[in-house]
């Protein structure tokens, strides 16, 4: 039953917390392009609610396997939550129309995602979210895995309002010696951090370890950035991987719960 | 975490792949990552590719450490029982 309005549907009374929730969880999705850094045409995969209601927006950033099913179901994910949604596919350039692990695979092997195109990828897709008719003007972002330091490189370089960090590792911390690492911390960049930001780890996490997950808290307190810090025992890394053998639900049952009033706090009408 | 870490190696040599289909292979990519498939958490990770032929040309492989180990050995091995003038 599709229902517009307050009041009667065929002579039945339904409450108004019906009716958000029948709005709500009425979506729409689907891929479209929008453009991204040096104005790109790039791919995006998003969704929204069918009714237009006003609302914030959230740019998922999608984790170093790709612009995959899980991906996509978190886009979805967040529009049921009350957001527009959108993730730009971050491997469009190099491998258009690929599978995403194939697409993976071939940015991997041309040497990923270098910081300055991911930038402007996110701050494309923010404007196309602040673009829309239904836009209240406010974005947030947020990443899994290397999404989780690609966020925070966002939020210290694009207008956001919001971010999220998902275990992302070397946002601080130094690469073991030998290691061919070729992604740098974002320690420089922290005094830039331009919106509040949710950080969520696993305690048996290495990377990032629960002393790096400290190290973070105290940068960013000592450059009085705002932030909120939650920290799960018995979960490590990609503890929101529902399809991973690394998934724990209670961790991620929470996290989720952090994550919606994160950004119904920052996000919200 | 994400490694990052990714070594490539030239190759020349041949991988059954997409569409049970024969192809050249040019390229090896192996890092030590996130599995797609395999149920571990960090997987060692080889394509092998051939980019001119675009994204879908490789075979992937996801083993867990100690395979990747066990298959070094057997690679040193059937490689060291064959006569040296065959190695070419």
């Amino acid at each position: 039953m599709l229902i517009h309005g307050p009041g009667s549907v065929t002579g039945i009374w339904i409450p108004p917390d019906a009716i958000n929730a029948a709005v709500s969880d009425s979506l729409h999705a689907e891929t479209i392009t929008i453009a991204g850094h040096g104005d790109d045409q790039v791919e995006a995969y998003i969704s929204s609610s069918l009714h237009g209601e006003t609302r914030g927006g959230v740019v998922v950033i999608h984790h170093m396997p790709g612009y995959d099913r899980s991906t996509k179901e978190i886009v979805r994910r967040f529009a049921e939550l009350g957001y527009d949604a959108i993730c730009p596919n971050l491997y469009y350039r190099e491998a258009p129309d690929a599978a995403p692990d194939d697409a993976a695979a071939t940015a991997r092997a041309n040497g990923g995602v270098p910081d300055e195109r991911l930038v402007g990828d996110v701050a494309g897709a923010a404007a196309h979210l602040r673009s829309l008719a239904n836009s209240n003007g406010k974005v947030g972002v947020i990443g899994y895995c290397s999404g989780g330091r690609q966020s925070v490189l966002a939020a210290c370089n694009v207008d956001l309002d919001a971010a999220v960090d998902c275990y992302g590792a070397f946002v601080v911390g130094t690469p073991p010696e030998g290691f061919p690492l070729q992604v740098t911390n974002l320690v420089d960049q922290l005094p830039n951090l331009r919106c509040p930001l949710l950080g969520l780890f696993g305690n048996d996490d290495a990377y990032p370890s629960p002393a790096q997950v400290d190290e973070l808290d105290e940068i960013l307190s000592e450059h009085d950035k705002a932030h909120e810090f939650h920290r799960y025992d018995g979960a490590g890394h990609a503890f929101f991987s529902v399809d991973r053998p690394s998934y724990r639900v209670e961790a991620a049952n929470d996290g989720w719960e952090r994550i919606e009033g994160f950004f119904d706090t920052y996000l919200g009408g | 975490m994400c490694t990052y870490a990714t070594v490539r190696a030239e190759l020349q040599g041949s991988a059954k792949g997409p569409d049970s289909k024969w192809f050249h292979v040019t390229d090896g990519t192996v890092y030590f990552d996130h599995p797609v498939h395999a149920m571990a958490e960090h997987t060692l990770n080889i394509d092998f590719a051939d980019p001119s032929r675009g994204p879908a040309a490789r075979v992937a492989v996801e083993l867990t450490a100690q395979s990747a180990r066990e298959l070094v050995s057997a690679i040193e091995a059937a490689l060291a029982s064959a006569p040296d003038a065959l190695k070419v």
